[in-house]
Formats: structure tokens, C-alpha cells, sequence
């Protein structure tokens, strides 16, 4: 009993957003910014809280980026109002910020060694030399780079670029450390095992971090939440599961990951169960919705939740369909198979390859009938 | 199957026969890039500095040329040489040269300094405007260009004159009863020098400026640093190479300058362009006129020599 009090409050300090009552780190408070015409930000809400990795993911323009830097003070919010650990920024010019960035170009001074690089806002700070050299040191051990201090930038690779700039911004232990796009110049592998070591590194210096990226993958692996944006406004925020299990809307369930999305029609919404129409027939839901009968909706399915088989189901039902393997896409480790149905509707299949295949020819070859069926849990009903 | 890889093997030989062709097409090309401004400095520049070293080591005579020839030959058919080295000697003799040389020095270094204190800020606030007023801005440096050289100076004597415009507006404000003595003094040679070359300290200072990463200030700014800090420690040591190139675009021409210190100093300022066109013309000397422009070109490859090394640092990042 009383071990499970203890994992209920340990449940809420790791899900600080659910709690009614603890205190944000940041708190945006209808944040609006225009360029002129445009609006790239619209009546923003957040709270942010302390030891979270946030991140704002979305495509090119969504305003994410601008977001992140009205946090820094480099553009000012045209309404709205942010609060850092209760202090509202509005007048707190960048260099007076307890925050630091890390720029998605790294913005490294050429004309220092990485050491002077790093000592630079320490010595802003008037901190004693000798603090300086012991942050410096330990901070470059964080990172792997204590070979590297009298290096020049441009003598570094990029990699070792992108962790200069992560101790650089790291080394003055601010209350929120905002990175814009910190992966995004490296390669796909370094990048694969960056995402590992920045998550690493965030919980070892417990610092708030707030990253924009527009790789969804990258978001995934990092975050504690994700807010999804889309013309400057939050479409979605939740942790990555939530996001991918359980989008609240159509363009979510599009955007991250991919989705079979179908048109449908409520038959009957009851208590514990939805049943849906759609050119995939009939739709069984094992959750209630509550959306009114005949109304119009979508319903998706992650092309990983479909099951394949060779041999026709025992009885027929709901969440059932047949088509034809139209193509193959082998990727190794699984594989997308797009099969196309009677009405010529083409539905993703991704399987993992678990069996390695025998003779070198797989089970499922293109021009097989196949057989597709879905858990009752597994469709996602979508009404906006 | 053979056949198949003989004829492989014959399309191998033709594609490579057709590379080695290409390539030594291209490194003739190469040659010839090369070549051309090599050329350019041989003919334009070694060639006349050849005939200015012969002349300088010459005696004036009263002749056309007005010199002695280097290499005579006697009606034995001997050869005889006669190397000269009286101009140098009288140039380094009379002090009126070493103060000439001294006062041309200082002239330009002074007028360098302040066409960076003029020509930086303008430059970063040219970086800084907005698209449109940048062009508008770069426009205007460049636009004096397209007037003569000449009308714009005596422009200045208009404006510096007893009589000129800046006494007379003095004089109608009340604010002097005499009008300042201002045209025929150094400090009008000054205003020429300044005016005529700060485009060139400008524009190397804002090609710099202009691939200076902005991020930077924000970088800096990020980390605690105030905008003048920011100044000092990130933007003036990156832009050390356009401060560089700029101070000798404006230092070298201006040490040899003649028109502004002839028609705004009058007599009363002597600079080594000056002298040299005296003794030139006047005198009629060309062998000490040429040992003036000698000395006054090694006193000039020194800062030449500087700016080379550092256009080669900076083409080597």
C-alpha cells in the first residue's frame, strides 16, 4: 500500500503537467507574433515545466522557431506575455535571460578556440578564472571533447561543432536551455545516436530543455511532450505516445507517423464501442466516443496495427478486409506492403521481418491474395 | 561472353583515351588562366618598372631623352655600362625629400585613420538598414564615381575658398566676422584625401561585414553579453580583415596622391606626388624623378606585402 502511494507521487513529479497544482517553469500566456501581414504565431498557450524536454515540432513556417525565440528575446511578442520561473520577460532584453540557445548553424565564434568559446558567457558573468577553467573542464568531459580545447571551430568536425555549441549553452547552467533544430546538420547515423546522448545529457544536468525540430522521429525519441504546430498555432501537445496513439485530430493522425485514414460514418455509438461505416466495411471501435449517430467521420489505422494473412479468417466481422499485395517496399528490418483492395483503394501494411525467410524468397510475394484484420483497439476515430 | 567483354573492354579504352583528352584540354585551360593576368603584370607593370629602374640609375642631360644611356657602345665595338648612383644619393642628401617622404606618410596614415573612423560606422549601418535603403546607401558610395575625379575637387575649392561657400554661410550667420583660412592648408588636403577615398575604405569593410554571420550577435547576446561587448569582442576582430584591405586601398594611392594636395594645398603642402611631377616636368630630371617614384614604391611594398599576406590568410579560410 504504501509502496503504491509512493509510485503515484513519483508518477505525477515525472507528469508535472497533470498536476492541477504544481508551478510552471515557463508559462506563455496568449502569445501572438506578426511580421507585417502575417501571422506567425496566434494566441499561443503553454506551461512548461521544471526537468522537462519539450519539444515544438511541425514543418517549415508553423512558427515554431519564432516561438523559440521570443523565449530567447530575440523577437519581441507582438501581444501575449511570457513568465520564466514567474518573472514576466517582456522588458528583459536577451543578454539579461536566464536562458541560453543553442542555434541550429551552432553560431561558434571562428575567431576562438573552443575553450574561449565556451569561457564566453562565463566571463560575462564575472565569474573568478579559476571557476571558468573548472566549468570548462567539466563540461567538456560532459561532452566528450577534452582533446579539443585549443581547436578552432573550423577544425572540428560537425559533430564535435554541435557539442561545443551544446556545452556552450550547457555551461552556463540556465534555467531553460532552448535548441533550435540541434540535430538537424548532422548526418542520419550521428544524428540516430545524438538523440540518445542529448536525452542523456539533459537528465544528467537536469535542465529544462525547450527543442524545435521538424523531424518527428527526433521529437519522438527525445521528448518528455510534444506540441505539434501548424500555422502558428498548437494543434496537439501531449507526451509522444498520446501523439502517435492518440491523435485528437486528422491532420495529427496524418502528420505524425503515417496512417490509413478512411472515410466513415457513425452507425452506432454505444457505451463501450463505436461501430463505423466505411469503403473498408464496417468498423468495430472497443471505446465509446460519443459522437452522434450518421454523423460524418474519419477513421485511421497505423499501418503497423494491420495484421497480414495468407489464410481466409474462420468466420467474417468487422475489422476485416482481403485485397491483393500490390507492391513491396523491403527495408530490412520490416517491410511496407501496399495492398490494394477491391475498389482499387491501396492500404499501408508495415510487418516486422521476424522470421528470416527461407531459400531467400519471402512469404508474402507481390500478386498474393492476402487476408487484413485489425484489433478492436487499434482504430482511431477522428471527428475534426 | 568474350565478345561481350572485348567490346567492354574497347568502350573502356575509348571512354579513358577521351578522359586523358578532356583533362589535358582542361589543364591546357588551366595554363592559360593563368597565364593571362601573368602577362597583364609583365607587360603593364614589370615592363615599365624595368624602364623607370634604367632611367633612375641614369645622368640628366639636356637631350631627348633627357638621360644617358645605360649601355653605349664605342666605335671599337666596346661595350661600356654606366650605372649612376647620384639620385639616390642627392634624394637621400637633401632633406627636402626625406621631409617630403615623412609629411606624405603621415598625411595618409592620418587620413587612413579617419576614413576607418568615418567608413566603419558606415558600413555596419549600411550592413544593418533595410534591403531596400542598402542598395539606396551602396548606390550613393559608388555614385561620386561617375563625376570626374578633377570637378569634384575643384568642387572642394569652391566650397574651401576665402570667398567660398562654407566661409560665406560662416560669415552670413554671424557666426565669423573674417573668413577662416581653410583652401591652400594641409587640413584642406585632409578633407580632399578623406572625401576622395573613403569609398575605398567603404566597400572592402562592407563586403567583410556582409559575410559576417548575424547569428553571432545573437549568439553573444545569448550569453550574457551587452551589444558593446558584443562589438568589441565579436564583430571588430572578424572584421579585421576588411579593416585591413580597407586601409591599404585608401593608405597606398593616397601616400602618392597629386592632384589633391597640388589644387587644395597649393604650395604650402608638400607630398611626394608633387615633387615628382616637379621634377618631372619642371626640372626636367627624369633620372631623380624616377629615383623618387623607386624609393616611393619600396616604401609602399611594405603594406602592399602586408595586405597580400593577409588576402592569402583569408582565401585560405
Amino acid at each position: 500500500m504504501v509502496g503504491q502511494q509512493a509510485t503515484g507521487v513519483q508518477d505525477i513529479s515525472e507528469t508535472p503537467w497533470l498536476d492541477k497544482d504544481a508551478d510552471s517553469l515557463v508559462r506563455i500566456k496568449g502569445i501572438t507574433k506578426k511580421f507585417g501581414e502575417f501571422t506567425a504565431v496566434n494566441n499561443v498557450d503553454l506551461d512548461i515545466y521544471q526537468g522537462e524536454l519539450f519539444c515544438l515540432l511541425g514543418g517549415s513556417g508553423c512558427g515554431k522557431t519564432t516561438l523559440l525565440r521570443m523565449l530567447a528575446g530575440f523577437e519581441t511578442p507582438t501581444s501575449g506575455s511570457i513568465l520564466i520561473d514567474g518573472i514576466d520577460m517582456s522588458e528583459v532584453p536577451p543578454y539579461e535571460r536566464p536562458t541560453n540557445m543553442m542555434f541550429q548553424s551552432y553560431a561558434l565564434f571562428p575567431h576562438m578556440t573552443v575553450e574561449k568559446n565556451i569561457a564566453f558567457g562565463l566571463k560575462q558573468d564575472k565569474l573568478p578564472n579559476s571557476e571558468i577553467d573548472d566549468r570548462i573542464d567539466g563540461i567538456l568531459k560532459l561532452v566528450e571533447l577534452q582533446d579539443y580545447k585549443k581547436r578552432r571551430p573550423q577544425q572540428l568536425s560537425g559533430g564535435q561543432r554541435q557539442r561545443v555549441a551544446l556545452a556552450r549553452a550547457l555551461v552556463k547552467e540556465p534555467k531553460l536551455l532552448l535548441l533550435d533544430e540541434p540535430l538537424a546538420a548532422l548526418d542520419k547515423k550521428l544524428r540516430k545516436q545524438t538523440q540518445f546522448e542529448l536525452a542523456n545529457i539533459q537528465e544528467q544536468v537536469g535542465i529544462t530543455f525547450v527543442v524545435v525540430t521538424h523531424d518527428q522521429e527526433e521529437a519522438m525519441t527525445l521528448s518528455s511532450r510534444i506540441a505539434v504546430m501548424d500555422k502558428g498555432e498548437f494543434v496537439q501537445t501531449g507526451t509522444p505516445t498520446e501523439i502517435y496513439e492518440f491523435p485528437d485530430s486528422r491532420f495529427i493522425a496524418d502528420f505524425i507517423g503515417s496512417a490509413n485514414i478512411l472515410d466513415g460514418q457513425i452507425v452506432k455509438d454505444g457505451t463501450d464501442h463505436v461501430r463505423v461505416s466505411t469503403e473498408l466495411g464496417e468498423i468495430y471501435i472497443d471505446h465509446g466516443q460519443s459522437i452522434k449517430e450518421g454523423s460524418p467521420v474519419w477513421v485511421a489505422i497505423r499501418p503497423e496495427k494491420i495484421h497480414l494473412s495468407k489464410n481466409a479468417p474462420k468466420k467474417s466481422g468487422p475489422n476485416q478486409a482481403v485485397g491483393m499485395v500490390d507492391d513491396i517496399g523491403y527495408l530490412g528490418n520490416t517491410s511496407i506492403y501496399k495492398i490494394r483492395l477491391a475498389d482499387d483503394r491501396i492500404i499501408d501494411v508495415t510487418a516486422p521481418n521476424q522470421i528470416r525467410p527461407k531459400n531467400r524468397t519471402h512469404l508474402i510475394t507481390w500478386e498474393d491474395k492476402i487476408y487484413l484484420h485489425w484489433d478492436a483497439s487499434s482504430a482511431m476515430l477522428l471527428n475534426k | 561472353m568474350t565478345v561481350v567483354n572485348h567490346s567492354d573492354e574497347r568502350a573502356n579504352h575509348f571512354s579513358n583515351a577521351l578522359l586523358d583528352v578532356l583533362r589535358r584540354v582542361q589543364s591546357g585551360w588551366r595554363t592559360i588562366v593563368i597565364l593571362v593576368p601573368f602577362a597583364w603584370l609583365l607587360i603593364f607593370f614589370l615592363a615599365p618598372f624595368i624602364v623607370i629602374a634604367k632611367i633612375s640609375l641614369a645622368e640628366v642631360v639636356i637631350a631627348s631623352p633627357p638621360f644617358t644611356r645605360m649601355i653605349e657602345w664605342t666605335d671599337n665595338g666596346i661595350m661600356t655600362i654606366r650605372i649612376v648612383f647620384d639620385n639616390f644619393l642627392y634624394i637621400f642628401d637633401d632633406d627636402l625629400y626625406s621631409r617630403t617622404y615623412v609629411n606624405s606618410l603621415k598625411v595618409s596614415i592620418i587620413s587612413t585613420f579617419f576614413c576607418l573612423l568615418i567608413g566603419y560606422p558606415m558600413a555596419y549601418g549600411i550592413i544593418r538598414s533595410g534591403p531596400l535603403a542598402k542598395k539606396m546607401l551602396l548606390f550613393a558610395i559608388i555614385l561620386p564615381f561617375w563625376t570626374s575625379f578633377l570637378l569634384r575637387v575643384y568642387a572642394w575649392m569652391g566650397l574651401l575658398a576665402d570667398q567660398g561657400t562654407i566661409n560665406n554661410i560662416l560669415i552670413w550667420l554671424g557666426i565669423i566676422d573674417d573668413p577662416v583660412r581653410m583652401l591652400y592648408t594641409e587640413f584642406a588636403v585632409y578633407i580632399g584625401i578623406i572625401y576622395t577615398y573613403l569609398p575605398f575604405m567603404i566597400l572592402p569593410l562592407y563586403a567583410n561585414m556582409e559575410k559576417l554571420d548575424q547569428t553571432l550577435n545573437e549568439a553573444a547576446a545569448d550569453l550574457g553579453s551587452q551589444p558593446t561587448n558584443t562589438f568589441f569582442k565579436i564583430t571588430l576582430p572578424l572584421t579585421v580583415p576588411g579593416i585591413i584591405a580597407g586601409s591599404l586601398l585608401v593608405f597606398i594611392p593616397a601616400t602618392g596622391e597629386y592632384i589633391v594636395p597640388d589644387l587644395l594645398g597649393g604650395g604650402n603642402v608638400q607630398m611626394i606626388g608633387r615633387l615628382l611631377y616637379n621634377e618631372f616636368s619642371r626640372n626636367v630630371d627624369w633620372p631623380v624623378a624616377s629615383a623618387v617614384a623607386i624609393v616611393l614604391l619600396f616604401l609602399l611594398v611594405l603594406p602592399m606585402a602586408i595586405y597580400q599576406y593577409y588576402q592569402g590568410k583569408a582565401a585560405e579560410q
